[in-house]
């Protein structure tokens, strides 16, 4: 709950502003990006979010993202526990 | 994973580590506490304290939502649970965490609709597929998370979702960060501020505690060269007799926070005049509840909330190891009646709590199997 996963976006949702597609771990799940600033969060396709509890909370770059996946990695049970329940989210 | 070695490099490290020991007066012994939990986790994961000095000391603090949640709190939850009609969502985290009258994975075995959510997002969307049942999300959490259940209760009252209310528990870092500095039980040198909870608060809230209480501050990431250059700036900020708040962590945390997620805190929270924190007692302003704007989704003012006092099991010492004057060895129950698989405290129970960490990871590493010993 308090890990933050980087997650890469891959697409924007047309009509849903606050809503973009990122791939996180291989899961493709949407996520709320209404807390990032500027128009459609200020980012776009390609950029890297770290993503809490269903929620963009900042940008971040590539290599701090496969830093933090590496680290969240090494957590273990507590990761995949996370990657499940991400897995059976649905927010759209 | 080209990029992690830059984090990992075991060169950096030693002379990171050189560098640390170079800037300990010779006789003095700093003691410096790391707050949040994903900091614990890392230090004992990768054994970072073989890396430090006898002389430094790291004391793990109250940064684990999970783990400073009073049983009151749970078995107040429970008891809404229970209601008839009533589906709880709560995130994982919760789920094994006791009560006075057992666990959200008790209750729901006993018949209880609780559900596991990976977003508050995903409650309110049950909420709307069931519009016969009463939906309630248990808010757990810092400021990290906060913004997303703010965020949710907006969404809630746009889309005039009437059967979704959140059961509030979040709290806020500062007043527990300002009870330990008022507490006699413990002399610290300074903290390794927390990375995630300041993407959202930024750095400027950590202010009082280098103005008012003397100590630096350095707002730290999570890998393990984050930490040991963050010991570092701290030492070198005592060393050249400064206190300030730095922050180490500028990859992910802005100076001012992300104030967006303030203002959605804002907007839809207020601060309680007080909240019970395990192990620390009442605090004054130290967590959130629902606006009165907000009423309607706020499960503390639709349901009856019995409001249950439990003193923590005797036999439990996560006060003491949440305030950093114990280490989770020396607690009397760590590793024996108190595990990961069947918790009595708090900090068992988290991944991040300090004890399943040390747990998990810290109990075979040479120098602190010496210190078992001794004690």
């Amino acid at each position: 709950m308090c890990l933050g996963i980087p997650g890469e976006i891959v697409a924007l949702v047309p009509d849903r502003a606050d809503l973009a597609m990122v791939e996180i771990a291989g899961v493709r799940r949407a996520v709320n990006i209404g807390l990032l600033g500027g128009p459609a969060g200020g980012v776009g396709v390609g950029d890297w979010v770290l993503v809490h509890v269903g929620f963009a909370m900042s940008k971040i770059d590539e290599a701090e993202a496969a830093a933090t996946l590496a680290l969240l990695r090494g957590l273990g049970e507590a990761y995949t526990d996370e990657l499940n329940a991400l897995a059976g989210s649905d927010i759209t | 994973m080209r990029f992690v070695e830059e984090y990992r490099d075991a060169n950096r490290a030693r002379a990171l580590a050189e560098q640390i020991a170079a800037l300990c007066e010779p006789g003095r012994q700093y003691k410096f506490m790391e707050v949040c939990g994903g900091h614990t986790h890392t230090i004992y994961k990768h054994g970072l304290l073989d890396h430090l000095p006898e002389s430094v000391t790291l004391v793990h603090g109250p940064g684990c939502p999970v783990c400073v949640i009073p049983m009151g709190r749970v078995d107040d939850a429970i008891a809404i649970a229970r209601q008839p009609d009533v589906i709880m969502t709560s995130f994982g985290d919760m789920m094994r965490v006791p009560g006075g009258s057992g666990s959200f994975l008790d209750a729901k075995a006993a018949g209880a609709d609780i559900r596991m959510v990976y977003s508050p997002l995903d409650a309110l969307k049950i909420a709307r597929q069931n519009p016969d049942r009463r939906v309630v999300f248990m808010g757990i959490g810092f400021e990290t998370t906060a913004p997303s259940t703010a965020m949710t209760v907006l969404r809630a009252a746009a889309e005039g979702v009437r059967n979704f209310s959140v059961f509030c528990n979040h709290v806020t870092i500062l007043p527990a960060i300002k009870a330990i500095l008022d507490s006699p039980d413990l002399r610290l040198d300074g903290f390794l501020g927390p990375g995630h909870v300041s993407t959202v608060i930024g750095c400027r809230p950590y202010g009082f505690i280098a103005r008012d209480y003397h100590r630096p501050v350095v707002v730290s990431g999570f890998e393990p060269l984050d930490v040991l250059q963050s010991v570092h700036m701290l030492l070198t900020q005592l060393a050249q007799g400064r206190c300030e708040v730095e922050n180490q962590y500028t990859r992910v945390v802005p100076w001012n926070g992300n104030p967006r997620a303030l203002e959605a805190i804002n907007r839809t929270m207020e601060l309680r005049p007080y909240f019970e924190w395990r192990g620390l007692g009442f605090i004054s302003h130290s967590a959130l509840r629902l606006r009165e704007e907000y009423a309607a989704f706020d499960a503390e003012r639709i349901f009856q909330i019995p409001g249950v006092r439990v003193a923590d099991p005797k036999a439990c010492q996560c006060g003491e190891v949440l305030k950093g004057v114990l280490k989770p060895w020396e607690c009397k129950v760590f590793g024996t009646a108190c595990t990961p698989e069947t918790p009595i405290g708090t900090c068992m129970v988290s991944s991040e709590g300090a004890c399943a960490a040390y747990y998990n990871f810290g109990r075979f590493t040479r120098r602190r199997t010496e210190e078992v010993t001794r004690a």
